[in-house]
């Protein structure tokens, strides 16, 4: 079959890449060959645009394992334990089709932390829709939270904290963020780098078809009349058969069996058969004759790019292949030698007793395109809101339409689709800053979150990097953890439009430097570029899950209220920055200005301060301050706890829109008993912290001056409503 | 007039369920058993004495909710 | 006292239903579904979870394992038996329990802490609540929709086989109390022998403050005593 230009566009390849691969082979590729390397070429396997901004993130610290670069990041948590935790993207999927999208996008992230040879504990997600006026919304919505559901309810894997939010830009591109966390025993951690000569080459788990293969419709259209047969087909999800694959390899990995392990993830067979041998400087010889296939008459070319689920490819030491095989065998799942390490450094494929590809290793992946693509940087509308300038509203009314719209209203019909509990160890659910987990049987617990602000990123890209990570970093040290390290998944739109490259290098260069000053290192990640229709690139959206470590139990916090008549502290200075805040955004449809500022000399001194006073205990419960200001702060805290608040306006302000709205950085709320309060406040005055005593909790109202007065109970039916709302209007 | 819908996963989409319900069979000592796909069925009642309006309503509540063209097919059988 | 406990590919609750029987001092052991002999047991426990995937119907496929002939001698001979969520669903379906569990009311997942009213506890599984004792344990599953048919809902009420009803925090059994649409609010039943228990909460995830609250343990030291 010629190679011809149509072929190469529609391999996503540009011509001047096509021309590097003769240049490579030395020689045209068939077929086959073109498909492996658009598989490995593209922006998904080969980060060629993000390459160079990657490099400049911040990867290690005391804590750190392994970083960036294997299926997934690994940090250690003290006696022997490590925590191996990623994030990744299943946007486009999840679009077509929402429940196998996002449930497939749950079971891929799952097998990169079991890979490593960590038994999975908690699953984490960040989701984002269009308006939901949009008409397409609800479908997406319902369809994704089951899918993420169906997927982790039935692997027995605890959903524990998330987020799910609705901006206008994601109305044709939805994102669907899915985070593993897994715990492994540190001595035992399994890598992808092949070693040795004439190792086995195991496939594991279940069969190929044809799925998801994105070049095979035109490609196969000319291969035979028969197309219909042919066409890509969407990716369904296997959480049963996952389940029994994450059993075998946790229990094979138990023996001394493992040289090698790799998940099938995109580009399924190629990407995984090319990691290991790349890693390991050898090469690699597969009989495709041997794979498993679900469908007759698969072509090598289906086989090599199917991104068929739950299978992964292993290397075992000599002799180990009975004691393996006995294992999947158990576990009912296909167990398969199909090749072996080489030394030739080329990925050689036979097919029918014919070498059908040859490709060198390097040229794959090492050789790979690398471009530093043209930025510029963001040019600002500098305008800044003024406050006289604003129509005007009562603060209540603002405050009632803000605590029920559909992105600040009660998430709790999403997370209660989630098994939460499974595994036994959860102690913190969603709801919370950060969801806690215990390691089992061990007086230790991890704190999970995950994070974004797609507004201030798109205002302005470098700050907006920064507060993602300090509001990662602030939600760790509100349930008493200490920050170690975070994923992180950036969601952007096309990077060969200079403005979009310019939005992902400015907020690189963000999360750079505040996870550099927070000593809050990045341990693996994924780039999600072409999120967007045209020219119609969605907010840049990176989302960052971070994870702390709590080595007391008794030493955690949580956001609750405690008891009546206690005060309540805002911790950090209030400035009441309203721009791009949830009041201006939403209230006044307001879209310009600058997001708050992030000091991190400040982000740092307040979080350091407050984890001390949950580590001495004299502190009730803690809330970080976040988007909605203050006082939406103080709702949660009290519609979580059924306790009311009596908040006086502190004295020197001129404005309560702008103190208890305003989403000035490094702000936490904090309650404490009465007979505490001189302590703290002597310790803020030792330690140069700022704070405002803004009154105390009280039966019943939460109420503010004369500008808001409410039962708790109507907060929460307020707080409640959106989403019944919601799935009536729209029936 | 009477109508059945069949609706099953599409030729090469998984069949998580399928493969499971033939892999019990099977381990059941059911020999002989080759091949075995699940979907669903449907039946729907009309007030429509004209065949080929109620086989064209029945189409198009199919592909309008019933059925999940993405990674299902349907098949209509008047009953 | 002896416990086993069966796992089935697809179980997820029988790590956390080990964990409890060890922590309130049942000798446990796991059983792999595809074994032909029990060990010896004064408890057999059938874990939550989706075995099987829950294809083809919530718990079919499991109670057609070779070990579940063994479970059924057991139960026969007296043997207590609790079934957990999917277990329960199993126990149905192997026809140890009557009735059925159908899907969810509104037809989605649920997965809370709920509040559960102890109506009866003339039986071992619940001889350490008081009669009437609220308690909070968590639910998670698509298929608790309990049903059965008129006859053996009398039967079920008169001969005090139900241990549990949903209930708010004031003991109130309503429809507006009731999560997943199940006849009479009903979260468990026993059978005629009072030997075999299916329930859909877990108890084991109620064992522990830090993690929830205690309101499980009373099931399992009812059952060691």
């Amino acid at each position: 079959m010629k190679i011809t230009k149509e072929i190469i566009d529609f391999h996503g390849l540009k011509s001047e890449e096509y021309s590097k691969i003769k240049l490579l082979l030395n020689r045209e590729p068939n077929i086959l060959e073109l498909g492996i390397f658009s598989a490995m070429w593209n922006e998904h396997c080969s980060y060629k645009s993000s390459k160079v901004h990657l490099k400049k993130l911040p990867i290690k610290n005391k804590n750190v394992i392994q970083g960036p670069g294997e299926n997934a990041g690994v940090i250690d948590i003290g006696d022997d334990d490590a925590v191996v935790f990623k994030i990744e993207s299943h946007n486009h999927p999840s679009f077509i089709e929402p429940y196998q999208g996002a449930a497939t996008g749950v079971g891929g992230i799952l097998r990169d932390v079991f890979t490593m040879g960590a038994r999975p504990i908690a699953l984490l997600n960040s989701i984002h829709f269009g308006d939901p006026k949009n008409k397409k919304t609800k479908n997406l919505l319902n369809g994704v939270v089951s899918g993420i559901g169906g997927y982790g309810n039935c692997i027995g894997i605890p959903t524990v904290a998330g987020e799910t939010k609705f901006n206008s830009t994601y109305n044709e591109n939805i994102l669907v963020n899915a985070m593993a966390v897994g715990l492994a025993d540190k001595k035992r951690i399994f890598y992808s780098k092949a070693k040795g000569i004439n190792k086995p080459v195991v496939y594991v788990g279940s069969k190929t078809g044809r799925d998801g293969i994105h070049g095979a419709s035109m490609a196969s259209a000319e291969f035979d009349e028969n197309s219909e047969d042919k066409k890509p087909t969407v990716q369904v999800g296997d959480p049963f058969t996952e389940k029994l694959l994450m059993e075998a390899c946790l229990e094979l990995m138990k023996k001394d069996s493992i040289i090698s392990i790799q998940d099938m993830g995109a580009a399924g067979l190629t990407s995984s058969s090319v990691e290991m041998a790349f890693k390991g400087n050898l090469g690699i010889e597969l009989d495709l004759d041997k794979v498993p296939c679900r469908e007759d008459n698969m072509s090598p070319y289906e086989m090599m790019l199917s991104e068929s689920q739950e299978r992964m490819l292993i290397i075992l030491e000599d002799g180990k292949e009975n004691e393996a095989s006995e294992i999947f065998k158990k576990w009912d799942l296909d167990f398969v030698i199909i090749g072996k390490t080489t030394n030739s450094k080329n990925l050689s494929l036979k097919f029918k007793n014919e070498i059908v590809a040859t490709i060198p290793i390097n040229a794959l992946s090492s050789n790979a395109p690398l471009y530093d693509r043209k930025w510029t940087k963001k040019k600002f509308k500098s305008k800044k809101v003024k406050f006289k300038d604003l129509k005007k509203i009562s603060f209540d009314e603002a405050f009632f339409k803000i605590i029920s719209s559909p992105n600040q209203s009660n998430k709790k019909w999403v997370t209660e689709q989630y098994d939460q509990m499974v595994m036994g160890d959860t102690i913190e659910r969603s709801g919370t800053d950060a969801a806690i987990i215990k390691i089992h049987n061990k007086d230790k617990a991890i704190a999970v979150t995950v994070d974004s602000s797609a507004n201030y990123c798109k205002s302005f890209p470098l700050n907006g990097g920064k507060q993602i990570v300090c509001e990662s970093w602030r939600n760790l040290i509100s349930v008493g953890a200490k920050p170690i390290a975070i994923t992180n998944c950036l969601n952007f739109g096309n990077p060969e439009n200079p403005e979009i490259m310019g939005e992902f290098a400015e907020n690189i260069l963000g999360i750079k430097e505040a996870c550099e000053f927070l000593d809050y290192p990045v341990v693996s990640g994924n780039v999600s570029f072409y999120n967007g229709t045209n020219n119609n690139n969605i907010y840049p959206t990176p989302v960052i899950g971070g994870v702390g470590l709590i080595k007391n139990l008794n030493k955690i916090q949580n956001h609750r209220f405690k008891k009546t008549g206690s005060n309540i502290v805002v911790v950090g200075k209030t400035f009441g920055h309203l721009d791009q805040s949830v009041f201006i955004n939403q209230i006044h449809n307001l879209h310009d200005g600058m997001p708050p500022d992030v000091n991190l000399l400040n982000e740092k001194n307040n979080g350091e301060m407050v984890f001390k006073l949950i580590n001495t205990g004299i502190i009730n419960s803690v809330h970080d301050v976040s988007t909605g200001g203050i006082i939406l702060a103080l709702a949660e805290m009290s519609i979580s706890s059924q306790i009311g608040i009596k908040i006086n306006k502190p004295k020197k302000l001129t404005n309560i829109f702008e103190y208890f709205f305003g989403e000035d950085q490094s702000r936490y709320i904090i309650e404490v008993d009465k007979k505490n309060y001189s302590k703290l406040e002597s310790l803020f005055k030792e330690n140069n912290i700022y704070f405002d005593n803004i009154g105390t909790t009280q039966n019943e109202y939460f109420e503010l001056d004369n500008d808001l007065k409410i039962n708790v109970k109507e907060l929460y039916e307020l707080n409640n409503k959106w989403y019944n709302q919601f799935n009536g209007l729209n029936n | 007039m009477k109508f059945a819908v069949i609706i099953t996963l599409k030729k090469d989409v998984l069949d998580p369920q399928g493969k499971v319900i033939e892999q019990t069979l099977q381990n059941m000592g059911i020999n002989s058993l080759k091949n075995l796909r699940q979907g669903k069925y449907i039946e729907i009642e009309l007030n429509e004495s004209d065949e080929k309006k109620a086989k064209s309503a029945i189409e198009n509540m199919c592909k309008k909710l019933l059925v999940n063209l993405i990674i299902e097919q349907y098949k209509i059988i008047k009953i | 006292m002896n416990s086993s406990v069966i796992v089935f590919p697809g179980s997820n609750c029988d790590r956390d239903i080990a964990t409890a029987l060890t922590k309130l001092q049942f000798k446990n052991k796991m059983v792999w579904h595809k074994d032909n002999e029990l060990p010896k047991s004064d408890l057999i426990v059938i874990p939550g979870g989706f075995s099987y995937g829950d294809y083809l119907r919530s718990g079919a496929i499991a109670a057609k394992s070779n070990i579940l002939n063994e479970v059924i001698k057991a139960a026969n001979s007296g043997c207590l038996i609790l079934g957990i969520c999917n277990g329960f669903q199993i126990l149905i379906e192997t026809g140890l329990l009557k009735g059925a569990l159908l899907r969810n009311k509104d037809l989605k997942f649920i997965s809370k802490d709920v509040y559960l009213k102890v109506t009866n506890n003339n039986n071992k599984f619940c001889k350490n609540y008081k009669k009437n004792n609220i308690i909070r344990l968590n639910i998670a599953h698509n298929e608790g929709n309990y049903f059965t048919q008129k006859d053996h809902l009398k039967e079920l009420e008169d001969k005090e086989l139900i241990p549990f009803k949903y209930c708010n925090k004031n003991g109130l059994i309503n429809d507006s109390t009731n999560p997943n649409g199940s006849i009479n609010n009903i979260a468990g039943i026993l059978n005629n022998g009072k030997n075999i228990l299916g329930m859909m909460p877990h108890p084991e995830r109620m064992i522990d403050n830090l993690i929830s609250n205690t309101d499980g343990i009373g099931l399992f030291t009812s059952i060691l005593n």
